[in-house]
């Protein structure tokens, strides 16, 4: 019955809500472009300049800003979400990949994967406060909702670094599987997922023990080879019920209980699924796949694979915005 | 002999920035694991182009290069890890490596030929674990196997199990195989052969570029060979693709638009089959070329990175286990468990019947790789990368 009512509530919300003016910003690491698209039809309604390879994306807690790892130009390009004007840039570091907003919105973690580096970047001064030095090949960045913690996960290190974000040290690191990509935190702030590319696994860290692994989730899929199941983005719903993974060259984001860690299903989207972000009211996921170049969108309550809509070369990252 | 310093900064930032969660919090003196890269230059011509001509650090910079890695993950689980750089000559080569077991140390990267690599081997016995960073010789991995060796340099039969399967998959069967005449030549052919048998490539005919010595290079070479190469290639029976076997860097190179017909080369000039390439970036590779290129200030070659990969190895097994015992970390780089995240799109481990490193090969094409193989369409029951050169029932080496 349950399933009924939200499939309702789901359709309701296609048809619904014309003063919903939210809109989704894809990066297109090849054809050095983002792509926005409407949050309510999801159509293609604008497609800019956003630098030399672009990847990492994130938004202002106000959605009024946008922020883009422009890696080959070595800089954080800035953007209205309004007008899609350009703002001024900011310092990154060398080749940054992927960054997090802390959740007041000031300052960014930037992850430079050639200097083995966190750069702590001010927005609105645009100055660096500090630099971090962690593992090899830093890679994903995750944020606890309190705001207190910044995680780092260094690719080729294996590990995820905690740093304190008021004094931009390390205060634990915790071994992981193969190749960590992706760090996010649960909206309660009590479990950590960290993503192994190669290992192909999902790490459950415990914040209430020193960032110890909980609990590894494995994946399987009929007919698909072990070494294809390659999990990278992940994001956690709001509700803290379930939680996606993408599963890279496997072209499915797996679905998660996020209380007993089971994989409840695997849904089939486009070629090498790379990153997943929310529409602002929670109801749709949407998913960047690299080798198709196109965004799927998936709907949360039913997890069904509404369409897919073709965006730029190479999609990477998206953002939402209110 | 020297030994690198850069484990000493990772002490001290380690002590700064408090050791990893687990068992390694405990412990307050770091381990130090140490390791050698032994390389042995054999005197010899140089290469047909001078863009071939080793750099002074071949090999040690991959070395070197994953020492960095380890010790900066070092740092956080209280590990360092130390290397020594050898260059020896073919008869200094024995009391080298006696000075490195000597000292104790446990794991030496070789760059050698596939004989003096399997007389280090023996040499070492139970004291040391002997990576094999540069021949490619498949006798190494049969006939000439040793327990404390294993293999991060691609073998004959992978490189051209690589090549075959790109082939296959373009439909162009039909191959002339021509070789040289010395016993690498000789052996690198018959991994052509086996490679063509297996994956459907018909040999249609074969030639053998017979090798009179003298200068590679002399000035106005080209116009001799642009009258004579062409020739040689001439009246064979209809081919499709040229398949050059030429591992002593005899001829191949000049091959491409000095064959008779209008054909494409691939083998050991056109397309080549690699471990490494300096334009590879798929899989984070850039970050890698990037490391390399700004330590070492030149393009990275397939040693530096078979190298890499030996050390990393030991990196790998350290920072898993928690440990820098010598007979710990040799059985975790050897058991199912490991796993190695080496820029190859998966998972790269030792296959347990000859010591070799599964790893993924890159078709080259001059200044990009067009290519990865194994092919998606080559299906293997255990692991797709076990395609690619000596399965475990085919083995001729015995442990």
């Amino acid at each position: 019955m349950n399933r009924v009512f939200a499939a309702l509530m789901a359709s309701a919300a296609l048809f619904a809500t014309p003063a919903d003016a939210s809109k989704i910003f894809v990066s297109n690491e090849k054809g050095n472009t983002i792509t926005v698209l409407d949050g309510t039809s999801f159509e293609v309604i604008h497609t800019f300049n956003g630098g030399q390879r672009p990847r990492g994306i994130t938004a202002s807690p106000d959605g009024k800003t946008l922020y883009i790892c422009a890696s080959d130009d070595n800089l954080v390009r800035v953007f209205d979400t309004e007008t899609y004007e350009e703002l001024p840039s900011l310092p990154s570091g060398p080749d940054p990949e992927l960054f997090v907003l802390h959740p007041s919105g000031n300052p960014l973690f930037i992850a430079n994967e050639d200097d083995n580096i966190v750069t702590v970047v001010d927005v609105h001064t645009r100055q660096v406060l500090a630099e971090i030095p962690v593992g090899v090949e830093p890679e994903g960045m995750g944020v606890s909702p309190d705001g207190k913690v910044v995680v780092n996960t260094s690719e080729t290190t294996n590990m995820a670094h905690m740093i304190d974000t008021e004094t931009f040290e390390i205060f634990a690191n915790t071994l992981v599987d193969s190749r960590p990509r992706f760090a996010q935190f649960s909206p309660d702030g009590a479990a950590l997922f960290v993503t192994s590319e190669i290992g192909g696994t999902v790490s459950v860290l415990d914040p209430a023990d020193n960032y110890e692994i909980k609990h590894k989730i494995e994946f399987a899929v009929p007919g698909v080879l072990p070494e294809a199941l390659q999990p990278v983005g992940l994001r956690v719903t709001e509700d803290g019920k379930k939680a996606y993974v993408a599963l890279g060259p496997a072209n499915r984001v797996a679905v998660v209980d996020a209380a007993s860690y089971e994989v409840k299903d695997y849904l089939l989207v486009g070629q090498r699924v790379w990153q997943l972000a929310f529409s602002p009211d929670g109801k749709h996921l949407f998913t960047t796949n690299g080798n198709s170049n196109d965004v799927s969108i998936i709907e949360v309550a039913t997890d069904k694979v509404l369409k897919s809509v073709q965006v730029g070369e190479q999609p990477w990252g998206v953002v939402a915005v209110p | 002999m020297t030994f690198a310093a850069n484990s000493l900064r990772g002490a001290a930032l380690a002590a700064v920035l408090g050791a990893a969660s687990g068992a390694a919090a405990q412990a307050p003196e770091p381990v130090e694991i140490r390791a050698a890269v032994l390389r042995v230059d054999s005197p010899g011509p140089a290469p047909i182009s001078r863009l071939d001509l080793p750099p002074a650090d071949l090999g040690l910079a991959g070395a070197k290069l994953a020492t960095a890695d380890n010790a900066t993950t070092g740092r956080f689980m209280g590990q360092n890890f130390a290397l020594a750089e050898v260059v020896a000559k073919p008869e200094t080569v024995e009391a080298e490596t006696a000075k490195l077991l000597e000292a104790g140390i446990p794991f030496i990267v070789v760059l050698a030929d596939a004989e003096t690599t399997a007389k280090i081997a023996d040499q070492a016995g139970e004291a040391a674990l002997i990576f094999n960073a540069g021949a490619t010789d498949d006798s190494l991995r049969a006939e000439l196997c040793r327990a404390n060796l294993l293999h991060t340099a691609p073998s004959d039969a992978m490189l051209a199990d690589a090549l075959a399967q790109f082939l296959i998959w373009k439909r162009w069967d039909e191959w002339l195989l021509v070789s040289g005449s010395h016993p690498e030549d000789k052996a690198l052919a018959e991994a052509y052969r086996r490679a063509a048998k297996k994956f459907g490539g018909r040999i249609v005919e074969e030639r053998v570029f017979e090798d009179k010595g003298g200068a590679r290079r002399t000035d106005s070479g080209h116009a001799q060979v642009q009258a004579q190469l062409p020739v040689f290639m001439q009246g064979a029976k209809a081919h499709e693709v040229v398949v050059a076997a030429d591992r002593a860097d005899v001829f191949a190179s000049w091959l491409p638009y000095h064959t008779w017909e209008p054909r494409l080369v691939t083998g050991s000039a056109g397309l080549r089959p690699a471990s490494w390439h300096p334009a590879h970036e798929a899989w984070g590779a850039t970050q890698w070329q990037t490391r390399f290129e700004r330590q070492s200030a030149r393009p990275a070659r397939p040693e530096d990175y078979q190298a890499w990969a030996a050390l990393r190895a030991v990196g790998e097994a350290a920072s898993r286990t928690k440990s820098g015992d010598f007979a710990t970390l040799s059985a975790y780089i050897r058991g199912d468990q490991f796993q190695l995240a080496a820029f190859k799109g998966q998972g790269l481990s030792f296959r347990p019947w000859d010591g070799q490193l599964r790893q993924p090969i890159l078709l080259a094409s001059g200044p990009v790789t067009a290519s990865v193989s194994p092919q998606e369409q080559f299906l293997h029951q255990v692991s797709q990368l076990d395609s690619l050169g000596i399965d475990q029932p085919e083995t001729a080496c015995k442990l």
